[in-house]
C-alpha cells in the first residue's frame, strides 16, 4: 500500500477560524494508508514546506495531500517542494478547503466535517495517482501580431528590438489604426500623427520587422511555440516592390466617388488611393468594386500615367504560410455606427456625427482642412452639443453594457480645443457621469469646464429635430430638474467602442476566448491580463476590452514581455495532464474531435490486435502539445475510452465514493 | 382569399366608422377578408400595466383564444385595440403570473399561451400584400398630396413587444402613402404623443400637446395627416383648425383604390 | 394602522413591476417627455423617490395625472427600467382607495362632445379611477 502524508493549513485564521484542523489531521490518520498526517499555521512557508520534504524523506512518502487553498495559488509551490525530494511532482494533491470551505461556511462543525470530506477524497485521488513526465517541445522563435495599429506596433517593435523577428499582419492597405485618424490626443495634446508616424517608420524600418498590410490570417494551426499560419495578402493590384507612392495615379483617376474611409465617409476619394500622406508603406491600392477598369475593362489611365510600372490589374490574391511560437491578438477597435438611435438622427441629419468624425472635421488633413464646419452647408457651427455614452452602460438591446472608457476624456478634448481656436463657439456636454481616472486625467477634464467655460450638463437627450433650419436638442438638466431644449448647429455623439468585427472569426482560428462582447478574455483578470487562456497566444490593446492610448500601449508592452519570455525559451515543457484513448476500445466515432476546443484531437487509421484479430481501424488521437487537459472529450466519449492523465476516471469515481462513504 | 379574425373595437363601430368601413372594403379588393369575431368585448383602450391587474386584460385574452380557435392570425385595425391586444398576447406568452392567473380564471380546455399571431392592418399591408400589389391596385393616385404620417404612442412602443416598426424612424406609413401616389411628407414628431386621454381631463393640456405636432407638421409642409388611430385623430383635428386635414389611413387607401363614397359614409 | 412612508414606496415599487435599481439616473426619460416641462416632479425623479421610501412626495405631485403613457420615456431608457410602469405604479396607488378617484363618470357629460370617440373615455376611466 503507498504512504500518505496528509498536511492540514490553518491559513492563519482564513481556515483555521472556521474549521477545527487539528480534527482534520486527526481524521487524516485513521485512514489506511496515512502515515503521517499533521496541521501547521502557514502550510506554504518555508517552515511548513519544511514539514512536508522532512515527512518525505522519513516516511519514505509516496504520495502527499496537502488541506489548503485553491490548487490555483499553491498547487505548483507544493509540487516544487515534494520534486527537491524526490518525489514526482505529480504525485502531490491539494485539497481545498478555503475557498470551497472555511471561506463559504459559517458552522463550524459542519465546515470542519466537509473539509475531513475533501481531505478523504483527496488521499483516495493521490492513492491512484501516477508519476506523470511532462513532454517537451521546441520554439519557433518568431511572433505574428496581428493588427497594426498602436496596440500592434507597439508590441511588435518591443519583441522586435529583444532581436526576435515579427509579422504583422494588418487588414487596412497600411499601418497605423485608429490613432492615425485622431487628431490630438489626451491628456497632453500632442498631434495624434506626431508620435505615431515616428512608430510606424520605426516599425517599417526594423530588420526584424516583416509587414504584411491589406493581409488577413486565414488559418491556424499548431499549438504553443509551433503555430504555422497561413496569410491571405489581398491583391493590391499595384506592385509593392515598384510603386513610389508619387500620387500621379490618384490625381488622374476618373473614378472618384469612393467613400473616403480614412476621413469616416465624410468626403470621397479615387478609386486607385493611398489611405492618407503618411501612409506605411507609401503604397497605392486600387479598390476594385469602384475601378472602372476592374469593373469594366474600360479604363486604364493609371497605368498610363504610372511612370514606375507598378500598376498590375491581373494580380491575385496570394497566400503565405508562415511558422510563428508566438501569436498576439491585436484587432482593434471600432466606433459603433449609431442608427438604432434614431432619436438623434445619426444618418437623417448630417450634422449629427460622431466623435471619430469630428477628429477628421478638426484635422488638417482631414476634409475640411482643420476648419471646423456643419458637413450639411459647410458653415460654421455656432453651437456644439455633444452627448456622452450613446450605446454605452446600457441594458437594452441597442447598448452595450460596458463603459466605453475614452468617451469623458475625448469628449473634454474636443471641448477644450474647439473652445481654443474658435472661441465665439458654445460648447454643450450632456453627461451621466464624468470619469476620468487616470494620471492629470481630471485635472483636464476641469481645465475644460473651468478654463475654457465649456457648458457640462449633468444629463441626457431624449430627442433631436430639426425645426426652422437647425437641429433642436431636447434634453434633461439633472441638476437644475428640468428639460431643456436648445438649437444647434452640430450634434457629436460620443458613441460606444466595439471590437472589431472580424475579431470573432480570428478567435476561432486561434481557439481563443471571448466573452459575450466579443472582447478577447485573458487567462486571469488579475494576475495574467494580457495572456489568452489558450496557450502561446497573447493580448495587446482594445481586442481585450476598451483602453486609451497611454493604457494600450503599456498592456502592449506586458504582452511583448510575454511573448519574448516564451521565444527565449529553446523548449517548452507540456503538461502532462493531456487526454489519451484507449485505443483498442475507440470505435472512431468523432465525438471527441467536435467537443475539443483547441483542435488537439484528429484521427488515424491504424492497425490494431482486437481480439487476437489485426484489423484497420480509425482511432482517435491527441496531439499532446494541443491539449490544454479540460477533459471535454473524457466526458463525451460514449464508450469511455478516453482519459485524462492525472485525472482519470477511476481516480474522480475514487473521489466520488470517498466523499459517498 | 386569407382571412383574419379582426377585432373592430368600440370606437369603430360609433365614432370611427371610416376606419372600419375602409378597412374592410380595401381589405376585399386587396386580396384579404375581415372576419369580425362572434363576440367580442372592448379591449380597455389603455394597457393595464400595474403588477396586479388581471381583470382589464381578459376581454383581450378571450378575443385572442377565439382567434386561436378558429386558427386565424387575428387583425386590428385601431391603434389602441392593436396596443392592448398585442401586450395582452405578450404577458400570455411570457408566461408568469398573469398568464397563470388569468387562464386559472377563464377555464379554457386548454390554456391560452399567445399561440395567436397578433397583426395590425397595415402589417398585413406590408408584410401580405405588398406596397407594389397595392401600387397596381391604385386607381385615384394621390399625386402631389402632400401628407404627414402620424403614428403617435401606441402602434410602436413599447417597441421590443409592439415589434411593428423601427420605434424612432418609422417608414410602414410614408411606404403606404408613396405606394398611393402621394409625397409623404417626414416630420419628426410624428412619433410623439398627441396627448391621449389627457383631454378628458385637461382639454387645454392636451391641445397643447397636439398642438407641438400640428405646428410641426405644418413647419414641414404637411397639408394632410394620417392616422391609425382614433383618440389622435380627434385630439389633432382638435387644434388643426381647418389647416390641416386629419384622416384615417383607410380613408386615404380607400380614396386612392376609388372606393370613396362621396360625401361621407353616410350618404 | 397607519403605513409607513417607506412602506407604501415599497408597495408601489412592488406594483409597478419595474425594477428601479437599475436607474443609473441619467435622465433620458425626462428629456424624452412629451409634458416633463409642466410635471412638478420630472419623470426621472420617481425611481429614485421611490427607492429613497419618498412615495409621498409622488402622490402628491401633478406628474401622475400629466403622464399621457406615450412610453417614449420606457422607450429611451437605456437601462430598461421602464419608468412609465414607475408612475402608473404611483397613480394607481393613488387612485384606489375608495373615494380617491382623479375623475368620475359624473363629469362625463362635461367633457363630452359629439366627436369624442369612447375610447378616450375607457381610457380616462381606467386611468384615472379604480
Amino acid at each position: 500500500m503507498p504512504k500518505i502524508g496528509v498536511f492540514v493549513c490553518h491559513c492563519g485564521s482564513n481556515i483555521a477560524g472556521t474549521v477545527d484542523v487539528e480534527k482534520v489531521a486527526a481524521a487524516a490518520r485513521t485512514i489506511p494508508g496515512v502515515v503521517v498526517a499533521c496541521d501547521y499555521r502557514y502550510m506554504c512557508s518555508e517552515a511548513g514546506q519544511e514539514t512536508i520534504t522532512k515527512a518525505i524523506r522519513e516516511y519514505g512518502l509516496d504520495g502527499v495531500v496537502v488541506c489548503s487553498c485553491s490548487p490555483r495559488m499553491h498547487e505548483a509551490t507544493f509540487r516544487r517542494a515534494a520534486e527537491r525530494e524526490g518525489l514526482n511532482p505529480y504525485m502531490v494533491e491539494i485539497a481545498n478547503i478555503r475557498e470551497q470551505c472555511s471561506w463559504i461556511h459559517k458552522n463550524r462543525e459542519e465546515a470542519t466535517e466537509k473539509a475531513i470530506v475533501l481531505m478523504r477524497a483527496a488521499v483516495a485521488k493521490v492513492k491512484r495517482d501516477t508519476p506523470l513526465t511532462a513532454g517537451r517541445s521546441g520554439v519557433t522563435r518568431r511572433a505574428l501580431v496581428i493588427g497594426g495599429g498602436i496596440a500592434g506596433l507597439s508590441t511588435a517593435l518591443d519583441v522586435a528590438n529583444a532581436g526576435y523577428e515579427v509579422d504583422i499582419v494588418e487588414k487596412e492597405p497600411t499601418i497605423g489604426g485608429k490613432m492615425a485618424q485622431l487628431d490630438k490626443t489626451f491628456p497632453t495634446l500632442d498631434c495624434s500623427a506626431c508620435i505615431l508616424t515616428p512608430k510606424m517608420v520605426e516599425a517599417a524600418q526594423n530588420e526584424n520587422i516583416n509587414l504584411y498590410t491589406y493581409s488577413e490570417v486565414e488559418k491556424v494551426s499548431g499549438y504553443v511555440g509551433n503555430f504555422t499560419v497561413t496569410i491571405r495578402k489581398k491583391a493590391r493590384f499595384v506592385r509593392e516592390d515598384r510603386c513610389t507612392g508619387c500620387g500621379a495615379c490618384m490625381e488622374k483617376c476618373p473614378s472618384r466617388k469612393a467613400k473616403n474611409e480614412f476621413n469616416c465617409g465624410l468626403n470621397t476619394r479615387s478609386a486607385i488611393y493611398i489611405p492618407f500622406a503618411q501612409a506605411i508603406p507609401n503604397v497605392a491600392v486600387i479598390d476594385a468594386q469602384h475601378c472602372l477598369k476592374l469593373q469594366t475593362g474600360k479604363c486604364g489611365v493609371c497605368e498610363k500615367v504610372c511612370a514606375a510600372g507598378a500598376i498590375d490589374y491581373t494580380q491575385q490574391d496570394e497566400l503565405i504560410q508562415r511558422e510563428y511560437g508566438a501569436i498576439v491578438a491585436a484587432t482593434g477597435f471600432q466606433p459603433i455606427r449609431p442608427y438604432q438611435f434614431g432619436e438623434y438622427g445619426y444618418g437623417r441629419y448630417p450634422d449629427v456625427i460622431t466623435s471619430l468624425e469630428l477628429e477628421r472635421l478638426m484635422n488638417a488633413a482631414g476634409p475640411t482642412d482643420g476648419e471646423l464646419r456643419c458637413p450639411s452647408d459647410g458653415r460654421k457651427p455656432k453651437n456644439i452639443v455633444f452627448i456622452q455614452c450613446v450605446g454605452s452602460r446600457g441594458q437594452t438591446c441597442r447598448d452595450k453594457s460596458y463603459c466605453s472608457k475614452i468617451c469623458c476624456m475625448y469628449t473634454a478634448k474636443h471641448a477644450m480645443l474647439i473652445r481654443d481656436h474658435w472661441p465665439d463657439m458654445d460648447v454643450h456636454v450632456f453627461y451621466i457621469d464624468v470619469r476620468t481616472p487616470g494620471k492629470n486625467f481630471d485635472e483636464f477634464y476641469r481645465r475644460a469646464a473651468e478654463e475654457y467655460q465649456v457648458d457640462y450638463r449633468k444629463g441626457q437627450v431624449g430627442k433631436i429635430y430639426e425645426e426652422d433650419g437647425h437641429l433642436m436638442v431636447q434634453g434633461s438638466d439633472l441638476l437644475e430638474d428640468r428639460q431643456v431644449l436648445m438649437p444647434a448647429d452640430l450634434v457629436v455623439l460620443a458613441v460606444a467602442v466595439e471590437p472589431s468585427p472580424d475579431a470573432r472569426k480570428l478567435a476561432t482560428m486561434l481557439t481563443a476566448s471571448m466573452d459575450n462582447n466579443d472582447f478577447f478574455t485573458e487567462a486571469h483578470p488579475k494576475l495574467r491580463p494580457v495572456e489568452s487562456p489558450t496557450a502561446g497566444i497573447f493580448l495587446s490593446g482594445m481586442c481585450q476590452g476598451p483602453k486609451d492610448i497611454p493604457e494600450t500601449v503599456s498592456q502592449a508592452g506586458a504582452a511583448a514581455a510575454k511573448v519574448i519570455g516564451l521565444l527565449s525559451k529553446k523548449e517548452l515543457t507540456a503538461n502532462p495532464c493531456t487526454a489519451h484513448p484507449e485505443e483498442v476500445r475507440c470505435n472512431g466515432c468523432g465525438e471527441c474531435e467536435k467537443v475539443c476546443p483547441y483542435g488537439a484531437i484528429s484521427y488515424e487509421e491504424k492497425e490494431l490486435r482486437v481480439m487476437g484479430r489485426r484489423e484497420k481501424r480509425r482511432v482517435a488521437v491527441v496531439n499532446t502539445a494541443l491539449c490544454q487537459g479540460c477533459g471535454a472529450c473524457t466526458v463525451a466519449c460514449p464508450s469511455g475510452v478516453m482519459d485524462l492523465q492525472g485525472f482519470s476516471n477511476r481516480q474522480i469515481l475514487a473521489e466520488v465514493d470517498a466523499i459517498c462513504r | 382569399m386569407k382571412q383574419y379574425s379582426y377585432f373592430p373595437g368600440c370606437t369603430l363601430k360609433e365614432k370611427a366608422r371610416e376606419l372600419d368601413l375602409y378597412a374592410r372594403q380595401c381589405a376585399e379588393k386587396l386580396g384579404f377578408s375581415l372576419q369580425e369575431l362572434p363576440q367580442w368585448q372592448c379591449c380597455g383602450a389603455v394597457y393595464p400595466m400595474a403588477s396586479d391587474e388581471i381583470a382589464p386584460k381578459l376581454s383581450a385574452v378571450r378575443a385572442l383564444e377565439k382567434a386561436r380557435q378558429q386558427g386565424q392570425d387575428l387583425i386590428t385595425v385601431c391603434a389602441a385595440c392593436h396596443h392592448v391586444i398585442k401586450r395582452v398576447n405578450d404577458d400570455m406568452k411570457q408566461g408568469g403570473d398573469i398568464a397563470d392567473r388569468a387562464n386559472r380564471y377563464l377555464g379554457f380546455d386548454t390554456p391560452y399561451e399567445g399561440q395567436t399571431k397578433v397583426v395590425h392592418y397595415l402589417e398585413v399591408l406590408r408584410d401580405e400584400i405588398g406596397f407594389d400589389a397595392i401600387r397596381a391596385r391604385v386607381e385615384k393616385p394621390l399625386t402631389g398630396e402632400k401628407i404627414g404620417a402620424y403614428y403617435g404612442c401606441m402602434l410602436l412602443r413599447p417597441s421590443g413587444v409592439m415589434q411593428f416598426d423601427d420605434p424612432e424612424s418609422p417608414s410602414v406609413l410614408e411606404n403606404l402613402l408613396a405606394a398611393l401616389g402621394a409625397d409623404p411628407v417626414e416630420f419628426p414628431m410624428r412619433n410623439e404623443c398627441c396627448g391621449g386621454y389627457r383631454v378628458v381631463d385637461d382639454a387645454q393640456a392636451a391641445g397643447h400637446t397636439a398642438r407641438r405636432v400640428i405646428e410641426n407638421a405644418l413647419k414641414n409642409g404637411v397639408e394632410e395627416l394620417v392616422t391609425a388611430c382614433p383618440l389622435c385623430r380627434y385630439n389633432l383635428k382638435k387644434v388643426a383648425g381647418g389647416q390641416i386635414r386629419v384622416s384615417y389611413f383607410t380613408e386615404v387607401l380607400a380614396r386612392a383604390l376609388g372606393l370613396l363614397k362621396e360625401g361621407g359614409i353616410n350618404a | 394602522m397607519t403605513v409607513t412612508e417607506k412602506e407604501v414606496s415599497r408597495q408601489i415599487l412592488q406594483l409597478s413591476g419595474a425594477n428601479a435599481n437599475l436607474c443609473i439616473r441619467c435622465g433620458r426619460c425626462t428629456a424624452a417627455c412629451p409634458v416633463a416641462g409642466q410635471m412638478d416632479q420630472k419623470p426621472h425623479r420617481f425611481a429614485s423617490l421611490l427607492l429613497h421610501g419618498q412615495a409621498d412626495t409622488l402622490l402628491r405631485s401633478n406628474s401622475i395625472w400629466l403622464c399621457l403613457s406615450c412610453m417614449a420615456c420606457s422607450e429611451r431608457c437605456p437601462r430598461g427600467v421602464d419608468p412609465a410602469r414607475l408612475v402608473e405604479g404611483v397613480r394607481q396607488y393613488a387612485v384606489r382607495p375608495r373615494g380617491m378617484a382623479h375623475f368620475s363618470p359624473d363629469q362625463v357629460p362635461d367633457v363630452v362632445d359629439d366627436e369624442m370617440p369612447q375610447q378616450a373615455l375607457m381610457a380616462a376611466l381606467r386611468k384615472y379611477r379604480k
